[in-house]
């Protein structure tokens, strides 16, 4: 828990600086490992029985569906 | 309404009773990733669209409130983590103690973001409502950073609203933590409050990021 803490002031602080095209991907990486520590300890999600984790991955991969499709039509559309 | 942690006829055992209530918590939280996930939709779209108005706009957000709202609010799930632990091993009178800490924090969140509001309307940053991105900037400019405000608007709104119906959920958790209902058999309200709470945390560690750090070097 203390550890989410110290990841945040980290991130928070280092991001500004010098990555240039990796902006984005640091970014979401960290907020990814932050969110995965939120998830796992805070939210108990590593006691959770299996079921309760099937939902989780679930809902992350309905996501993850939603975001690529739609995104793959639109990024294909200008391909004719 | 006055649950005090029996076993009711349909479950076999207490924990069995627990882990359904805490399954039923998360299948409404992914409905809940589902519908923040439409919104995150549009912005990914959005923003690969016109990434140098986005960038642009972004640039205009100061910081600093962000990056101290991002602390306050990991700072408030790890005092709600703390109530569920307090709750789960009956520790009465530390419950209500981090109850207030988490209200405080979330409180104080709030407060932040109403001050970056306010910001937004003095910059004429408010699509809709005299909406001004830059002296001299053309019309397709104003518009495309119009559609980031409003993506900003409706992603901080709601992100917000949710926090304000965590506020409510945290009050009533404080008077019944004060009439001492909670007891290591039966926490089930603070527990899956607290599920909701880091729920809200989450979104704002993506927001975060999304619509402040977009092009900060």
């Amino acid at each position: 828990m203390v550890c989410t803490i110290l990841t945040v002031f980290a991130a928070t602080v280092d991001l500004n600086a010098y990555f240039p095209g990796l902006n984005i991907i640091v970014a979401l990486t960290i907020a990814v490992f932050k969110a995965a520590l939120v998830v796992l300890f805070f939210m108990h999600a590593k006691y959770s029985p299996k079921r309760t984790q099937l939902v989780i991955v679930a809902s992350v991969f309905w996501l993850a569906i939603m975001l690529f499709m739609t995104m793959s039509d639109y990024i294909s559309r200008s391909w004719t | 309404m006055h649950r005090t942690g029996e076993l009711y006829e349909q479950y076999r055992t207490l924990e069995q009773q627990r882990e359904t209530a805490s399954l039923g918590m998360w299948i409404f939280l992914s409905t809940e990733v589902l519908f923040f996930g439409g919104l995150f939709m549009t912005y990914t779209l959005n923003r690969s669209t016109y990434p140098d108005v986005f960038s642009e706009a972004s640039k205009t957000i100061k910081l600093w409130p962000g990056a101290l709202n991002t602390v306050v609010l990991i700072a408030s799930s790890l005092t709600m983590a703390l109530s569920v632990w307090a709750s789960q091993v009956g520790k009465k009178k530390l419950l209500p103690i981090f109850l207030i800490a988490t209200l405080i924090l979330g409180t104080v969140f709030l407060g932040i973001k109403a001050y970056e509001y306010h910001d937004k309307y003095v910059e004429h940053h408010i699509p809709g409502w005299n909406f001004n991105f830059e002296p001299g900037a053309d019309a397709a400019t104003n518009a495309h950073a119009q559609l980031f405000f409003s993506l900003y608007f409706g992603m901080t709104g709601l992100h917000a609203l949710h926090m304000i119906v965590g506020a409510g959920l945290l009050l009533w958790l404080l008077k019944e933590s004060l009439r001492g209902r909670f007891t290591p058999e039966y926490n089930t309200p603070v527990e899956n409050i607290g599920l909701y709470w880091h729920f809200v945390d989450i979104v704002w560690i993506f927001l975060f990021p999304l619509l402040y750090l977009i092009d900060r070097h």
